[in-house]
């Protein structure tokens, strides 16, 4: 079929685009560049998680940015542990990304866990509100949490180390956060393509006849919410080593906002959305951010165009609707 | 004097309370009449208060301020009703999340270009002023005005909606859109007076607390979230949920702040008790919404029982 | 006659001051069509909404092969073999007409967790599916989501999709609502053969087609079943006239 050659095509260039830039950047020496492309692919990364619960299952998580900042606290809260030398519940802290990830994963994922269990009996705007309201439960608990900065945050002093690389040279970095998202891409795509990607999705068109023929939404959904804070988390625990920093603004409820902007922008439920929504939004940031201070106006005004007169986001634009076959 | 401090700190609670009644009825409203959650509801808190603070600056008079800054948000209500709002009736919650997503960055933006980047500031009006002693303590008149005030506005909320035509369209369109166009009732200019009701209260709540806090940009999020937190307690659509839930949120989240440090305290050192305790009380109304959810998903006064 | 596979015991329904269903019992027997009718609002779909799970009742329970039912969920009730279609066309509408019939199998099956394997690939997904749209006359149609299938076609994959979860009993809601005369008697033809393989507790208002198929026939009216019998004794019966087809009292 011609669009879904066209998506194809489109996801080729948006991936190889993603690599290739930040490449040119490092011979052009132009590291701003590369950073800019790292958080490209961060938040790709977070809105990604976001797109199996949002996208494929249709539920409108308006607090995903708990697990984006869950995420950040474990690599800076690890991180300053084996800084200090102190051990946390125990264990000694460790400035090692192959260590932080998994743990960060398993956080978001635990945390995911129970605020799932809790508004998943929800539906609709309960469930809106329900998730929104348990990320500022957690926002609120980490700003008067004095232990870890508080309201001011944590610092990374030294970025986590990734064996064999150095994560201080920014496109060392960036390959590493190219890598674990085309990684992600492809969990995401087997996820679709699979029985429980078929389930999820037939819950978001008609979650009754779902039900009517044995599948128990619930248990889908919930697994569907864990592994998407899963996901999300992990964009967390990079985006605090690339700005070094962790603090309660990243699951402030604005960054849930964003990623469900850049879900919307890209083009929800599919494949490359999420990529093509955080390039869409950080050059928007970058380019009318350098021209007006009041750029966050005119992406509002983008975004109310883009919600009323073009459901589809950049991806359904240009590849036109997608079949599920 | 402990005493004191308690009887203090509750009527603090049932201030914080009635403001955020006054934020969560427009909320419930415009949820339970259009189906419409709208989260630009505390950008016209905002414009209530700015409006406010610039008209009592100039005109050296509170009272003007005050209707100047509910005029405002009602002017604004009705028109972001019937530029943007309108169109998103029938669309999917997603979109109407998105869409006034976008009416925040817009609002607070051009908030930010009209009346500059620095907070402002809005006195109380010089007759309610000084304290008031009611016994146990002295309190601020003012904020006794507020309670009063709150009061009087749900007093009035209540025979809008119990007695008058309006209302019963109103309750109406809660119980049955379809109805409503049978009976020929105008739906549009129903919506939008609905609409421009919630943002002239929501204007007012923004004026009132205006003189307690900074007037800035982005005073509205916090208290909308509330206000969810608020109408998913109390059931969504539901004013009296609204009222209930309020109440309980306000007085709660107040007591909590006050008593857990100290609570803590009796087996904690001082500081960490304090951390703790300041950790906990800004989780504690998070918490009752969960316990709310688990025992009745649909809020307390759910409104299609 | 052999023990039914489902059996309805004094079930009772009310919304505030509306009894919906008053004291029903009813019982589906293995290899008839018990046909339940009533005019509009006599509580079918209350009764069915309780039957498949969606509504709990006030009291009374459900029985389904030997086991209680009243408290079990909706996806409990069809994993143990309640096949259900439903009044209003509902199917999963960005899927092919082949995909909604493979849900049904995966449900089936019972591996919905699954992840590894794109389901596309997998043959004893694919082929059973092919295969009940076949039995239906819809293999033509297979890649075409079901949206964009016409009203008649839905309806058969529909039945599709309840052949799919190869149920112990089949609750069909209005199957023929919305049909042609050519669509009716095309599904008279194929329900009578479905039969012997399922029970049948058809909800219907087509009353030729009720008469044509059913063994058994319930009258419901106002939440009471005023009426039970063959198709000549509901015929005959003067309340049956009276209460249902309404039109002359003789």
């Amino acid at each position: 079929m011609r669009d879904t050659h066209r998506e194809y095509a489109l996801n080729t260039v948006l991936a190889l685009g993603l690599l290739l830039v930040p490449l040119w950047a490092l011979w052009a020496d132009e590291p701003f560049t590369i950073t800019m492309f790292t958080r490209i692919a961060i938040l790709a990364l977070a809105g990604l998680g976001l797109n199996l619960v949002l996208g494929l299952g249709g539920m409108v998580s308006f607090g995903h940015a708990v697990f984006f900042g869950l995420g950040g606290y474990c690599a800076g809260i690890l991180a300053q542990h084996a800084f200090n030398g102190a051990p946390i519940l125990g264990l000694p802290g460790t400035n090692q990304m192959l260590i932080i990830w998994p743990v960060a994963m398993l956080v978001s994922g635990l945390l995911a866990a129970v605020i799932g269990v809790l508004s998943l009996r929800t539906e609709g705007v309960f469930f809106i509100m329900i998730t929104l309201a348990f990320a500022q439960m957690v926002y609120y608990f980490a700003i008067s949490w004095p232990a870890y900065g508080g309201e001011d945050g944590l610092p990374i002093y030294v970025r986590n180390q990734f064996p064999g690389l150095n994560t201080m040279r920014p496109l060392h970095l960036f390959l590493i956060c190219w890598g674990v998202l085309m990684l992600a891409l492809g969990l995401f795509a087997m996820v679709r393509a699979s029985r429980f990607g078929a389930a999820l999705m037939a819950i978001r068109q008609n979650p009754d006849r779902v039900a009517a023929v044995g599948i128990e939404p619930f248990g889908i959904k919930l697994a569907a919410f864990i592994l998407s804070g899963m996901i999300t988390g992990l964009a967390g625990a990079l985006m605090a080593d690339l700005s070094r920093f962790t603090s309660p603004s990243m699951m402030a409820w604005t960054m849930s906002g964003e990623l469900i902007i850049i879900i919307i922008l890209g083009g929800t439920g599919r494949l490359f959305g999420p990529v093509a929504g955080a390039a869409i939004l950080v050059g928007f940031e970058v380019t009318f951010g350098g021209l007006t201070e009041h750029w966050k106006l005119w992406l509002g005004l983008v975004l109310l165009g883009a919600v009323l007169f073009a459901r589809g986001g950049l991806i359904g634009l240009i590849a036109g609707r997608e079949r599920l076959g | 004097m402990t005493l004191a401090l308690i009887f203090e700190q509750l009527l603090n609670g049932l201030q914080f309370g009635l403001m955020l009644f006054l934020m969560s009825a427009g909320l419930t409203l415009v949820f339970g009449v259009m189906g419409l959650i709208n989260l630009a509801h505390g950008s016209l808190y905002m414009i209530g208060a700015f409006f406010c603070a610039v008209a009592a600056g100039a005109t050296g008079n509170f009272w003007l301020g005050l209707a100047a800054g509910m005029a405002a948000a009602a002017a604004a209500g009705a028109l972001i009703e019937m530029l943007v709002i309108r169109r998103l009736y029938d669309r999917d919650h997603l979109d109407q999340v998105l869409a006034t997503f976008a009416l925040i960055l817009i609002l607070s933006e051009a908030t930010k270009m009209v009346f500059g980047p620095f907070p402002l500031y809005l006195n109380a009006p010089p007759i309610l002023s000084g304290t008031v002693n009611l016994g146990l303590v002295d309190y601020p008149l003012y904020r006794l005005a507020l309670i009063g005030f709150g009061l009087l506005v749900a007093l009035g909320l209540w025979l809008l909606i119990a007695r008058t035509r309006l209302g019963i369209r109103i309750r109406a369109g809660e119980n049955d859109r379809e109805m409503i166009a049978a009976l020929g009732v105008n739906i549009r200019a129903l919506y939008t007076v609905v609409f421009a009701l919630g943002a002239a209260l929501a204007g007012m709540a923004g004026a009132l607390v205006g003189a307690v806090q900074a007037v800035q940009v982005g005073m509205g999020e916090p208290v909308l979230i509330l206000a969810f937190v608020v109408i998913v307690i109390g059931g969504i659509g539901s004013i009296r949920g609204a009222m209930v839930g309020a109440l309980l949120v306000g007085v709660i989240d107040t007591m909590g702040r006050f008593l857990l440090p100290r609570a803590f305290a009796v087996f904690l050192d001082a500081s960490q008790a304090s951390g703790i305790g300041a950790a906990l009380a800004s989780m504690l109304i998070y918490l009752l919404m969960a316990l709310v959810l688990v025992l009745r998903p649909k809020g307390l006064f759910p409104l299609h029982a | 006659m052999a023990d039914p596979i489902l059996t309805l015991s004094h079930l009772s329904k009310s919304f505030g001051a509306l009894k919906a269903t008053d004291d029903v019992s009813l019982t589906l027997h293995p290899g008839e069509i018990h046909a339940l009718i009533g005019p509009n609002g006599a509580g079918k779909s209350t009764l069915i909404g309780q039957i498949s799970g969606r509504i709990a009742p006030d009291s009374g329970t459900i029985i389904f092969k030997g086991r209680d039912i009243t408290r079990m969920s909706v996806a409990q009730r069809a994993r143990l073999g309640l096949g259900r279609s439903f009044q209003i066309s509902s199917l999963i509408p960005e899927y092919s007409a082949r995909r909604n019939v493979m849900l049904a199998l995966q449900a089936r099956q019972g591996h919905s967790f699954r992840v590894l394997r794109p389901v596309m690939r997998e043959r004893g997904l694919l082929d059973p599916a092919l295969a009940m749209l076949k039995r239906v006359g819809l293999d033509g149609r297979a890649s075409v989501p079901s949206a964009e299938l016409s009203h008649g076609e839905r309806r058969l994959l529909e039945i599709a999709v309840a052949l799919a979860l190869e149920p112990a009993c089949f609750l069909l809601d209005e199957p023929m609502a919305g049909l042609g005369t050519e669509g009716v008697g095309t599904l008279i033809d194929f329900l009578r053969g479905l039969k012997s393989e399922a029970p049948i507790l058809l909800v219907e208002h087509d009353m030729d087609a009720v008469f044509a198929l059913a063994d058994r026939i319930s009258v419901l009216v106002y939440g009471q079943i005023i009426a039970s019998g063959t198709v000549d004794e509901i015929r005959n019966d003067p309340r049956v006239r009276e209460a249902y087809l309404g039109e002359e009292t003789p």
